[in-house]
């Protein structure tokens, strides 16, 4: 109450009101990504990006963020991440679409408060990649101390993971490969790939047909039994009526092909190609079906179909006019994926903003969330990160970083708050110390009235 | 021969008698739960009911009068979640069936490979249809050492898989089989236990998501029936399956919740699941007593609380998290109280004689005395939709009641008798080792 009385008071004698929850980030080389770089300032109210500009006026009752000599980019955006999930695999079917990651998102997770300081405000939770067709995705915001709920990216498109290749014939597994021993999961080879999303599809088109028939026989006043739901099933008609990204891990050329060959043949998109190595070998097939590409920057010869990945990759993409993007997969990589960004400039002589790109707005586009992220721009959530130092070079730091205009990091505030962490540990380490010594001095003594905790709970065997 | 020698052991090692008219228990201090507690109360028992509780109440010429001086009665205490009472193999083996054949041949003859690959249809893990009722041994050595510790009654389940099985309401008079069940089905016990990689469900998401196409599938599974009911003629039959029957006659499903995030994560799944939900666990419920008052969804809490491991590395640095959930897990039935939740006790692997003990830590972390009584006793009753026959000292219910020579808070307090169905039991002096003796993990574990 009394916060609120002098909220009001701050409002009453202004004559630009600062309704609601206002900041404004000033004196910053601010990076919009997709309307150039300037020196200026950012307004955000209520979560909102409302103005950025070199002149941008500060309402009464704004909070002001002073960012002298920094740099304020968009929050970054990972399009393949592992991070704050309980499960990642369900690797016994070959089909695991059934399984999502919304189901087991872990907001105690430190890898997520770590991307976060690592500028990451965006990502693209993936299941695992042991089958053709994986579990369903799920996009979240690294809202570190938020319920699972939490977590979640409004309005981001369903995504769902396929997997090409080695992992999924399990050529490194012992029983994997051909001749392999009996309770090998099909597939073995790439052959049976193939055949696994094939198969998959021609029934996810009969369950479509299935629902279809029960619709038409309700839109003729019949009687009808549903059809039985096929949990299965269902993301992938999702997919076939274009209600579903496909995210799909791949590395060689031909499985790459033979992918985009299946998906044209039943009709829907690949949205993008991940880790996809030798995709600057097929870049222009890749570029005329509008597919996406996310990449590592430099990261190669880790296993055999990775043996022809190219650090030039990402810029070749590029100028073959795919979308790509550079991701993680990792939750260390994921807190310098500025500097994996940067990498591009290196190999293949992307320029600044193309190189910010690769981690702001075009995952964005990927993600099918572009209207809300990736840029600095009127009507964006404000998502942004402050370094102290240009974001392309290898010596910058976070300092903050905004969610929906809420701070969610803040480098000196983590500095300061270790001591007393450290002291809060060590006295609670030193209690139940305590209260063990206690325990084990009195096994005969029964009369502990007045311990508060001492007993050694339970028992058991 | 070993179980006939045990079973005469347990026979000849308590005292107890079945009373040929009414028993009345006169002047102690009787906690009802369900009403006030009468400072010098008797209550009355006729033929395995409570027939009448008060301060003043005409007493038959023929009632075998108890003195009750210095005596405190309350309702016998419920375990809200246990395997007591039931044999110790499991009686189905929940595993899936596929095996992989002893030799393959890999060109042409032989048995082909029976694929491992197995998805939901096969019901991995599930044996929803057993019913702990059915089960039940009265030899079962620690129906004894828990009616020693004040129990007179077990919410007892079938503990093995992802749908263990149906669930009992016992009472512990360790006679006959038939006599022990006072409700079932009382619930459907669910884990959500993984197995390897290469078993269907691996993963915890694909538990998950197999229980929901269960849950799914037994909603659409009445649908069919329904509707192949109405007309027969003409109509393809469907498939019986005993998977979702035993889902369909649980009153309610048990899912295990310990921490803050999978409390969050469950009672967000049974509301989608749109079937009612007890939670088990709860040890982490301190963190968030108002989501689950708000949920309205029951919390059993397990009185085993986190412990140092005994063969920790010295040299490990525990994690604040683990350090604080060591601290303040007793701190969650207070925390529940106060935030008016419905909660209940279960022993989750405490050895009974080690119970008293246990809840101890929860009422000196907060817990109101009251508040843990109800939690033994009338809430467990209520949560298992048993409450008009247990769970309080009221006329016209259960003969389940716990007497104890002074408090129940009070460790040196010595339990005097425990009554169920009527009949007295006296608790053992001592008690053998206790818990599973093959090794079975005590039900409740989460995770």
């Amino acid at each position: 109450m009394k916060r609120c009385i002098v909220f009001l008071c701050a409002l009453l004698p202004t004559t630009l009101l600062a309704a609601g929850d206002t900041t404004v980030i000033r004196n910053a080389t601010v990076l919009t990504v997709t309307k150039g770089t300037f020196q200026g300032s950012i307004l955000i109210r209520d979560g909102k990006i409302v103005e950025a500009g070199e002149k941008v006026l500060v309402p009464d009752g704004a909070r002001v963020i002073d960012a002298g000599g920094q740099y304020v980019m968009p929050g970054i955006i990972d399009c393949h991440s592992h991070i704050a999930a309980d499960s990642i695999n369900e690797g016994a079917v070959a089909v695991s679409s059934m399984v999502g990651i919304e189901d087991v998102l872990n907001p105690d997770d430190p890898d997520i408060y770590r991307a976060l300081a690592g500028g990451v405000t965006t990502a693209n939770i993936l299941h695992g990649s042991a089958n053709p067709i994986g579990g369903k995705c799920q996009v979240i915001k690294t809202r570190w101390g938020k319920d699972a709920q939490g977590l979640i990216f409004e309005g981001a498109m369903p995504g769902i993971k396929f997997a090409l290749g080695e992992n999924v014939k399990r050529s490194g597994s012992p029983g994997g490969g051909f001749g392999a021993s009996p309770g090998l999961r099909y597939p073995a080879s790439r052959m049976g790939v193939e055949d696994v999303i094939r198969e998959a599809f021609t029934e996810a088109r009969a369950y479509q047909k299935e629902w279809r028939d029960y619709q038409a026989k309700l839109d003729r006043h019949e009687q009808a039994v549903p059809p039985r739901r096929d949990l299965k099933l269902e993301p992938l008609v999702e997919v076939l009526e274009g209600k579903r990204y496909v995210h799909a891990h791949c590395y060689r050329a031909d499985e790459i092909m033979m992918l985009l060959h299946v998906a044209d043949d039943f009709g829907f998109k690949i949205r993008t190609l991940q880790h996809v190595l030798e995709g600057y070998k097929v870049a222009d097939e890749i570029a005329a079906r509008g597919t996406g590409a996310s990449t590592f920057s430099d990261w190669w010869a880790y296993k055999a179909e990775a043996f022809d990945a190219i650090p030039y990759n990402t810029a070749l993409m590029v100028r073959k006019g795919v979308l790509v993007s550079v991701n993680s997969d990792s939750a260390e990589l994921m807190r310098h994926l500025n500097t994996e960004a940067a990498k591009a400039m290196k190999y293949g002589g992307l320029n600044e903003t193309e190189a910010l790109s690769l981690v702001t707005i075009n995952p964005a586009k990927q993600l099918g969330i572009e209207k809300q992220v990736g840029s600095i721009e009127p009507g964006k959530d404000a998502d942004l990160t402050i370094y102290d130092q240009h974001p392309l070079s290898n010596y910058a730091k976070v300092t903050k970083v905004f969610i929906d205009g809420q701070l969610y990091f803040d480098r000196d505030k983590d500095l300061e708050e270790r001591p007393g962490k450290e002291a809060r540990k060590k006295a609670l380490l030193d209690k139940l110390k305590a209260q063990d010594k206690k325990e084990r001095k009195k096994p005969d003594a029964a009369n502990d009235k007045d311990d508060k905790k001492g007993e050694e709970p339970g028992g058991g065997e | 021969m070993k179980h006939v020698t045990t079973m005469l052991l347990a026979a000849a090692s308590f005292l107890y008698a079945q009373a040929p008219g009414p028993i009345a228990l006169r002047g102690a201090r009787v906690v009802t739960v369900s009403g006030p507690v009468l400072e010098k109360g008797t209550v009355l028992l006729r033929n395995g009911l409570i027939e009448a509780v008060g301060e003043n109440i005409d007493l038959p010429k023929d009632a075998w009068v108890v003195e009750g001086q210095g005596l405190t009665i309350y309702p016998g205490l419920i375990d809200a979640l246990s395997t007591v009472g039931l044999p110790e193999t499991p009686a189905t083996s929940a595993a899936p069936r596929a095996e992989t054949p002893a030799t393959p041949s890999r060109f042409g003859g032989g048995d082909l490979p029976v694929p491992v690959e197995q998805g939901p249809e096969f019901r991995p893990f599930t044996t929803t249809w057993v019913r702990a009722a059915d089960l039940v041994n009265p030899a079962d050595r620690r129906i004894e050492e828990t009616r020693s510790a004040g129990f007179a009654s077990v919410v007892t389940f079938p503990s093995t898989g992802i749908f263990a099985g149906e669930g009992a309401f016992l009472n512990l008079s360790g006679e006959k089989q038939g006599r022990m069940v006072v409700a079932s089905p009382v619930g459907q016990y669910v884990t959500l236990t993984t197995h390897s990689f290469g078993t269907y469900p691996g993963s915890l998401m694909g538990v998950i998501a197999y229980i929901r196409q269960v849950s799914f599938d037994a909603d659409h599974y009445q649908l069919a029936l329904a509707a192949y009911a109405s007309h027969p003629a003409g109509q393809k039959r469907p498939n019986y399956d005993r998977a979702v029957e035993g889902l369909l006659e649980s009153p309610r499903m048990l899912l295990p919740a310990d921490d803050a995030k999978q409390l969050d994560r469950m009672i967000r799944f049974a509301a989608e699941l749109k079937r009612p939900a007890v939670l088990y666990g709860g040890h982490q419920a301190y963190k968030v007593p108002d989501l689950i008052a708000k949920s309205g969804v029951p919390l059993l809490v397990s009185l085993k609380w986190p412990e140092k491991p005994k063969d920790a590395d010295p040299d490990d640095e525990e994690s604040y998290r683990t350090l604080e959930l060591r601290d303040r897990a007793p701190s969650t039935p207070a925390a529940l109280e106060k935030a008016g939740a419905h909660f209940a006790f279960y022993a989750g692997g405490t050895a009974p004689k080690d119970m008293r003990k246990a809840l101890k830590r929860a009422v000196d972390a907060g817990l109101s005395e009251a508040g843990a009584v109800r939690a033994l006793t009338l809430t467990p009753a209520e949560i298992y939709g048993v409450a008009d026959r247990v769970g309080s000292i009221a006329p016209g219910k259960i003969a389940n009641l716990l007497v104890v020579k002074g408090s129940l808070f009070d460790e040196k307090a010595k339990i005097q008798s425990i009554y169920i169905d009527g009949v007295k039991y006296e608790p053992v002096a001592e008690t053998p080792p206790s818990g599973d003796r093959e090794g079975r993990p005590a039900p409740g574990g989460v995770e």
